[in-house]
């Protein structure tokens, strides 16, 4: 069940002060903190177990070869996968998405072909195909936005025709945190481009949300182990297995073949063709034991605990906005709205509002957030971010709230 | 707020030599991609000295009361000797600022930089 005193207690930063105050970690959805168990598996891996992977046969290799294929299995679980030979080890999101792009798209994709994109991608999901299509001669359509940042139906529909090949979304916005309707896109796409593969940037939503990858419909999924209690350094592709089958690498070297000659290597199988090179072990066995960690909470249950904290977080800043005094952006809607907040407080630059709360203990982020189509569309420029995870608290956001007031008075607002 | 002391407000809020320069002979631009900040500076220069000097941006009151302040430390300098400025001089301007706050507070002077080169 979820407790949350009983979370905090497991998470050993939180006991940090920060210019001698207590810290409130407001900045999750940039990367998380790492509870005990999390810290411990990579300790004990460092301690006990550590040696590579599928080369040796002694006792070690074995051990660790074992623990890293656990942890595999575990997280091929937890996203709903329906084997782990799905499920690629990568350094982060930007990793996977960049492994589709060299390995499926720059294969696949000819001149005149089409990929789309969302306005609300973080630049992890703009920057490979801003240069596939150059190099390629393709054409990329963003879906708009509408003022709250959900993408628009009706743009989505009318980018969409048989020449797409690619579409390439996020689930959860980075920046405002919009919960796209992942099994209506994902209808529409079906529909007007059914030779398109799907490729989803779940970085934002496999950490917050109950995901089933092999339910969604989608092609390839990619996240980052670090935004979901895991170590950083280590993320994970997800593709359907048929597709991953006729992919080539684009990373060469030691255990990504199966059969080395003068004239030429072949492949190894699955998952393993795509992880050249010493793969990051114990990066892996931290993600396992964070994957276990989050599954134990129960992801509804996480889910749910940071959507009260949206609402009454947003609850909170609206009464700040109808004094005219802070800016919010995103939607309004918890059923739409990750734990995420995002404003502006009016004639404070959001770097100045972010250093002044830390100043308070309270770390959030500031600036585009790597996101600026989105923030730029939005007219928001740079913009304060408020993120929530498992550890966070109402009197957090009371906190933050009660100290924006004080970001006001060093300003001479009011 | 050690920081953000009352003059640095009063620079941000009231920012010193804003605006375009009409008989400019130098100017540059910079801008700061991890915030959208953007910092234009125009120079008169005449026998090698900076006569008259002003700049136009959006950025947050650290950036702008740097520049603002900069503006008002440029005029009378030898070009030369402005080439020469770095870091030190912004932190004789503003004090000192921390590690991810660098970006902000050297734009204004990366951009006169530019203009004097």
């Amino acid at each position: 069940m979820f407790n949350i005193k009983k979370v905090r207690s497991d998470f050993p930063i939180l006991k940090r002060k920060i210019m001698g105050k207590k810290l409130v970690y407001l900045d999750s959805a940039a990367t998380s903190q790492k509870p005990m168990q999390v810290i411990d598996s990579v300790v004990n891996y460092y301690k006990n177990h550590n040696a590579n992977v599928h080369r040796g046969v002694h006792t070690l290799s074995d051990e660790s070869t074992e623990m890293v294929e656990n942890a595999r299995n575990k997280i091929a679980d937890f996203i709903g996968a329906n084997s782990s030979e799905e499920v690629i080890f990568v350094r982060n999101a930007s990793e996977g998405i960049n492994l589709v792009m060299y390995s499926w798209a720059r294969k696949n994709l000819k001149k005149g072909d089409v990929v789309v994109i969302g306005m609300q991608e973080h630049h992890s999901n703009i920057v490979p195909w801003q240069v596939l299509v150059k190099e390629k001669g393709l054409e990329l359509r963003f879906v708009d936005v509408d003022s709250e940042g959900c993408l628009v139906d009706e743009s989505l529909i009318k980018v969409l025709d048989k020449k797409v090949k690619l579409v390439g979304l996020t689930q959860v916005s980075n920046l405002l945190g919009v919960i796209n309707n992942m099994e209506d896109v994902v209808k529409e796409i079906k529909k007007k481009s059914p030779m398109a593969k799907i490729l989803v940037d779940g970085s934002q939503s496999v950490s917050h949300m109950k995901v089933v990858v092999k339910k969604m419909g989608v092609d390839f999924f990619a996240f980052s182990g670090h935004k979901m209690l895991g170590p950083t350094g280590i993320g994970v592709l997800w593709g359907k297995k048929d597709i991953l089958e006729k992919m080539d690498p684009f990373i060469f070297g030691g255990d990504m073949i199966s059969d080395v000659k003068v004239e030429g290597s072949k492949w190894n199988k699955l998952p393993y063709k795509f992880e050249a090179g010493t793969p990051n072990m114990a990066g892996a066995i931290g993600l396992g034991a964070a994957v276990e960690y989050l599954e134990k909470l129960g992801m509804d249950n996480v889910r749910n605990h940071e959507k009260k904290l949206v609402e009454y977080g947003l609850r909170k800043l609206e009464e700040l906005e109808k004094k005219g005094v802070i800016e919010i952006y995103g939607p309004r809607d918890s059923e739409v709205k990750g734990g995420v907040l995002t404003f502006n407080i009016k004639g404070v630059h959001a770097h100045d509002a972010a250093q002044i709360l830390d100043s308070f203990g309270i770390a959030v982020r500031s600036g585009f957030h790597c996101a600026q189509p989105l923030a730029e569309k939005l007219k928001m420029g740079a913009a304060v971010r408020a993120s929530f995870y498992i550890y966070n608290t109402k009197e957090e956001v009371d906190f933050l709230v009660e100290k924006i007031l004080e970001v006001l008075k060093v300003f001479k607002i009011r | 707020m050690k920081l953000y002391k009352e003059e640095i407000i009063d620079h941000y809020k009231n920012p010193r030599r804003f605006g375009e320069l009409s008989n400019k002979t130098h100017e540059a631009s910079e801008t700061n991609a991890s915030c959208g900040d953007m910092m234009e500076v125009y120079l008169f220069i005449k026998d090698g000295i900076i006569e008259d000097a002003a700049f136009k941006g959006v950025g947050c009151a650290l950036s702008t009361a740097a520049a603002s302040m900069l503006m008002e430390n440029l005029v009378g300098k030898k070009q030369e000797d402005v080439k020469k400025w770095d870091g030190e001089k912004i932190e004789e301007l503003i004090g000192e600022v921390n590690p991810g706050r660098q970006k902000c507070v050297m734009l204004p002077l990366e951009a006169v930089r530019e203009a004097v080169k």
